[in-house]
């Protein structure tokens, strides 16, 4: 048995004491130490994750594409400076039709990368192609498992026109498709898109390019300038029909997993300050009310002859204790969450393993900061008392002086019962406090607000992405530019009412040093399936001359309408030209650029072509139609509207479910924590005077009432002011989620202020109630006894 | 007094506090009357049961054992409801320390009581008659211990109550604040016609009452009435 000093044992008894207390401090700890262990932990989980998978497949750092290079171009290429590895492959788009899909489905035909190669494959089942075989293939896991292929299953593709059976040998993920999207579509349907790699020869020959290749991807040397390497490899491939080589940054895979970690950090930096924040207030406003009441007894311990660190040390140690708890379920909460975290990422994204190690370092960090705000807590409190005279210490305090309000000009115009005059009076003769209380409430209002709030903006921009710009049912892309003669030709399909053609092109707009590589869309002039939007979000005509940008775009390259700007077209003959821009648009979905189709295709000089025709289809000859794509050989990807948008809904409502689940809880714990602590204090101070009116006559209800109106003050107080802060953590949360991949709407309904108001209050209710108890069993006669 | 109304009546009153194995007789069988009007001083020594009596028919606690009747009211039966209901409106107290609202003045002391009393009188009337008229915006912090007394008295006469019970009203105070009190609390009996009891370790106050009645060993050891009442004044300390 350890023999513990008497001040430990106090320490002790005062937990005991003041476990609900306490334990509601310790939650709200515990959501800090969470969502910090979380947030670092799964930042941390994905980046090493992405880093060692990059490293064990070789992910290329440069991408580039051509028409038809030579393959003796390549020893040149790996001959530059700075370039350390070379890969030469084909890529096409091919349609393919599944059995068990009526819609045409889509494969990204690409080279099986060399033995030794970039951009390998973590081969999951079965074995890669037999080099020669050209009815073979490895075939992407995701499009695998969502029609059941498994080595040995045939699939019908349409290689260059031509109808071809190919067997899967194996099964695979690559570094380079963890999250894989189809051309022009906007969530990642492994039903309709996948890749399959098939060997290099056998793909050069489907495609004529004996020789040759169409695709190119480069590992550095580490430290090498990826500027320098890009101008003179885009020199090399210019004559090749070069389209202008492009760094990781601009790869779709790796793009979309820079956005995801993005808002990861975003919500591991915002979540936790304010968790901790509101723990420190709690702490400061429950010490300083058990010093008040432990005055005497630390006046007398002093002159027992323990001097004033002995005191803070066993405050200190109190708010330790606590902290402890906190960051112990923190820690537990957080490594739970963590793993629940994994799954979701290693369902929505393709990992070959998942590194979420139990790197000490966030817990520790969490543990650290969080005894560091408890203790900045304590501090003020403790200093208070710690270093009075004993015998000052051991005189009771100065009775506690009220004040009338304003000076009573208000009373005296307006009588207020004596009961709602008592709350007035107790809340502001401790402003701090009450302000403390009352923001504390407001963070979680603003929780709520700052999360709630993603639904409305969800849906707007579904609304004008899906209903207002996007008009189409369907989206026909071509696998490579065609004739505007091929417009016709699907103008002709089964189930066909209207057809706009569209020609989209790679370029480089540049204005002074801001430059961005963007897809330039041409669009059918007098169209009606390709709207653009004003930034008011009317529709907008597309001016005859000039180039339409996105805010977004116009905001990077910093123009104004009105301004010129640089576009070097990537494809063709390169040319470059100036374009005025001639009007913004608003837009969500990645950076766009759009003029009229005929300008545009004046401009490419190569006559009239067309990329791809967006159609409004009958939906009872949805069959047919679908049967006439499968047999168009040039058809490279059909996108569907409805099931883009049932797929994105599908997403989202998953993550809906999680997301709302933590962000209510988180709400509820502060809610809970604050409120819950500010009565049971309000009740510490207030005990004997509701006693007292207990005496008087006071029923139970009446006297719970007093108490209860402090909190409804402070709750109802904390509404707007949450709402605003809400609102601010809005804006900061569209900030760090919105990348050069998409926006978020800004979009905040009255029913998220509604919900946000309505849930708090619950737990404020749910909370108070909690003291009932304690007020209904207040004691009259121990009150009579006593002075104060 | 002829025929006097028996306004309270206690029998064989007993309350009894356990903590742990040790039980406190702290009532042993306590029978009792007052009439209504009457006021009556309780003497005794300290721990003979005067407050557990005071508080059990004021209805601020439950006796263990008995039965105690305010008119036709049977005390001792009432739930904490019905016990609250009796006090707002037929008893005021007034205790040794006061106990006033300190965010309150004295004028909203009492009309804490008056707000929710049933036939109040007005505030400004209750304090003038323990002649603080002059107090009424005060915070208790800023009175004199007589002072917040007299408050306290105010507001237990304040709703016109039936029975007013003090114990040790005058304990906190001076000889000459305390005769200050014990004058409030003995115009407040006359003018409002409240039977009044008085507990209270000063023996020379006995000559005040109409009855005086001595608590020792939890019960009532003796009963005296006074033919002739001294005025406060006329009491040595
Ligand atoms: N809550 C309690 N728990 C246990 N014992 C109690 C409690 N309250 C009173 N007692 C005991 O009951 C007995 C009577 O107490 P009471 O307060 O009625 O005495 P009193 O006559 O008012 O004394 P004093 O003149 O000192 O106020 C005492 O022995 C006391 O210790
Ligand atoms: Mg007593």
């Amino acid at each position: 048995m350890i023999r513990l000093a008497p001040l430990h044992i106090k320490l002790l008894r005062d937990l005991r004491r003041l476990w609900a207390q306490a334990l509601a401090i310790a939650l709200v700890m515990a959501a800090g130490v969470a969502t910090l262990v979380l947030g670092v932990g799964a930042t941390d989980a994905l980046d090493r994750t992405r880093e060692a998978y990059y490293e064990e497949n070789r992910f290329a750092d440069v991408f580039a594409s051509a028409t038809r290079a030579p393959e003796a171009l390549l020893a040149e290429i790996e001959a530059l400076d700075g370039v350390l590895d070379a890969e030469a492959r084909i890529v096409r788009l091919a349609l393919v039709n599944m059995p068990d899909m009526a819609e045409p489905g889509s494969l990204l035909l690409v080279s099986v990368p060399r033995a030794e190669g970039l951009n390998r494959l973590h081969l999951r089942q079965g074995r890669l192609p037999e080099a020669g075989r050209a009815d073979e293939a490895v075939v992407s896991q995701d499009f695998a498992a969502a029609h059941g292929l498994l080595p040995g299953s045939d699939v019908q593709v349409l290689i260059n026109g031509r109808k071809r059976q190919v067997t899967i040998t194996g099964i695979a993920i690559s570094p380079e498709y963890i999250y894989a999207l189809g051309p022009g579509d906007m969530m990642p349907d492994p039903r309709r898109f996948g890749i399959a790699w098939m060997p290099h020869d056998s793909l050069a020959a489907a495609f004529d390019r004996q020789g040759a290749f169409d695709d190119l991807v480069l590992k550095l040397v580490p430290g090498a300038s990826e500027p320098r390497v890009i101008a003179r490899l885009d020199t090399l491939l210019e004559p090749y029909g070069g389209r202008g080589a492009t760094t990781r940054k601009d790869q779709m895979s790796h793009a979309f997993l820079d956005a995801e970690l993005r808002q990861l950090r975003g919500m591991s930096r915002v979540l936790p300050p304010i968790f901790l924040a509101v723990a420190a207030f709690l702490v400061n406003m429950t010490l300083w009310r058990l010093i008040t009441l432990e005055r005497e007894q630390i006046g007398l311990l002093k002159a027992l002859g323990y001097g004033p660190w002995a005191i803070v040390r066993h405050y200190v140690g109190f708010v330790a204790a606590i902290a402890a708890i906190g960051i112990a379920i923190g820690w537990a909460a957080g490594a739970w969450m963590g793993a629940g975290l994994a799954g979701i990422y290693a369902r929505f994204f393709d990992f070959p393993y998942l590194i979420f190690t139990q790197n000490p370092r966030p817990y520790a960090v969490a543990a650290l900061v969080t005894l560091g705000a408890a203790v900045a807590g304590a501090v003020g409190a403790v200093r208070a008392v710690a270093w009075l005279p004993p015998a000052v210490a051991m005189s009771p305090p100065a009775p506690v002086r009220y004040r009338r309000l304003w000076g009573g000009a208000l009373e005296r115009r307006v009588r207020f019962r004596q009961s709602a005059v008592m709350t007035a009076r107790h809340l502001l003769r401790w402003p701090v406090r009450t302000g403390g209380g009352v923001l504390g409430v407001a963070f979680a209002v603003a929780v709520l607000v700052g999360s709630l709030w993603s639904f409305g903006s969800i849906e707007r921009m579904i609304d004008l992405t899906f209903t207002q710009t996007e008009r189409q049912d369907a989206t026909l892309v071509f696998a490579e530019a065609r004739p505007h003669a091929a417009l016709y030709a699907v103008r002709h399909m089964p189930g066909v009412l209207r057809a706009e053609p569209e020609r989209v092109v790679s370029v480089r707009l540049s204005h002074g040093p801001a430059e961005r590589r963007v897809g330039l869309a041409g669009v059918a002039e007098g169209g009606d399936l390709s709207r653009l939007l004003d930034p008011t979000g009317q529709p907008m005509a597309l001016p005859d001359a000039g180039v339409v940008l996105s805010e977004a775009l116009a905001d990077l390259l910093t123009v104004r309408v009105g301004d010129e700007v640089v576009v070097e077209v990537l494809e063709g003959d390169r040319r470059v030209t100036r374009l005025p821009v001639s009007g913004l648009s608003q837009g969500y979905v990645g950076l766009g650029a759009a003029m009229p189709l005929s300008a545009l295709n004046r401009m490419l000089g190569e006559g009239a072509m067309i990329s791809a025709v967006r159609l409004t289809l009958d939906p009872a000859a949805l069959p047919a139609f679908h049967a006439a794509v499968k047999d168009t050989p040039q058809a490279g990807f059909l996108s569907l509207k409805s099931l883009t948008l049932s797929r994105f809904r599908q997403t989202m409502a998953e993550n809906i479910t999680i997301s709302t689940t933590v962000y209510l809880s988180l709400a509820a714990i502060i809610a809970f924590g604050v409120v819950y602590n500010f009565a049971r204090i309000s009740l510490s101070e207030q005990g004997r005077e509701l006693a007292s009116l207990r005496v008087l006559g006071f029923t139970r209800a009446e006297v719970a009432g007093i108490l209860y109106g402090e909190i409804a003050v402070v709750v109802l107080l904390a509404q707007p002011l949450g709402w605003l802060i809400g609102t601010g953590f809005a804006v900061l949360v569209v900030r760090a989620f919105s990348s050069e991949l998409y926006r978020v709407p800004l979009v905040i309904g009255p029913e998220v202020y509604a919900w946000a108001s309505l849930v708090v209050i619950a737990a404020a209710l749910a909370s108070a109630l909690l003291v009932r108890g304690r007020i209904n069993t207040l004691d009259m006669v121990e009150v009579l006894k006593t002075r104060e | 007094m002829d025929a006097p109304v028996p306004i309270f009546r206690a029998h064989g009153l007993t309350k009894t506090y356990r903590s742990g194995t040790v039980e406190v007789q702290a009532l042993r069988g306590v029978d009792f009357q007052a009439a209504a009007g009457e006021f009556i001083v309780i003497l005794g020594p300290s721990g003979s049961g005067k407050s557990t009596f005071l508080n059990i028919i004021g209805g601020l606690d439950q006796a263990t054992s008995g039965e105690a009747w305010f008119m036709d009211h049977e005390l001792t039966r009432l739930s904490d409801a019905g016990l609250t209901r009796y006090r707002r409106d037929h008893v005021g107290f007034v205790f040794q320390f006061y106990n006033l609202v300190p965010s309150l003045t004295a004028l909203e002391n009492v009309r804490l009581v008056t707000e929710i009393a049933r036939r109040p009188m007005s505030p400004r009337e209750a304090l003038a008659m323990v002649g603080l008229e002059d107090r009424v915006d005060h915070f208790p912090a800023e009175l004199s211990g007589g002072e917040q007394q007299r408050v306290a008295i105010a507001r237990a006469i304040s709703k016109n109550p039936e029975v007013l019970l003090c114990d040790e009203p005058t304990g906190a105070l001076d000889s000459a604040t305390g005769v200050r009190v014990l004058e409030a609390l003995m115009r407040v009996n006359e003018a409002i016609g409240a039977t009044t009891l008085v507990i209270t370790h000063n023996a020379a106050i006995k000559d005040l009452a109409h009855r005086v009645v001595r608590f020792a060993n939890g019960g009532i050891s003796g009963v005296e009435e006074n033919t002739t009442r001294k005025s406060p004044a006329e009491v040595s300390w």
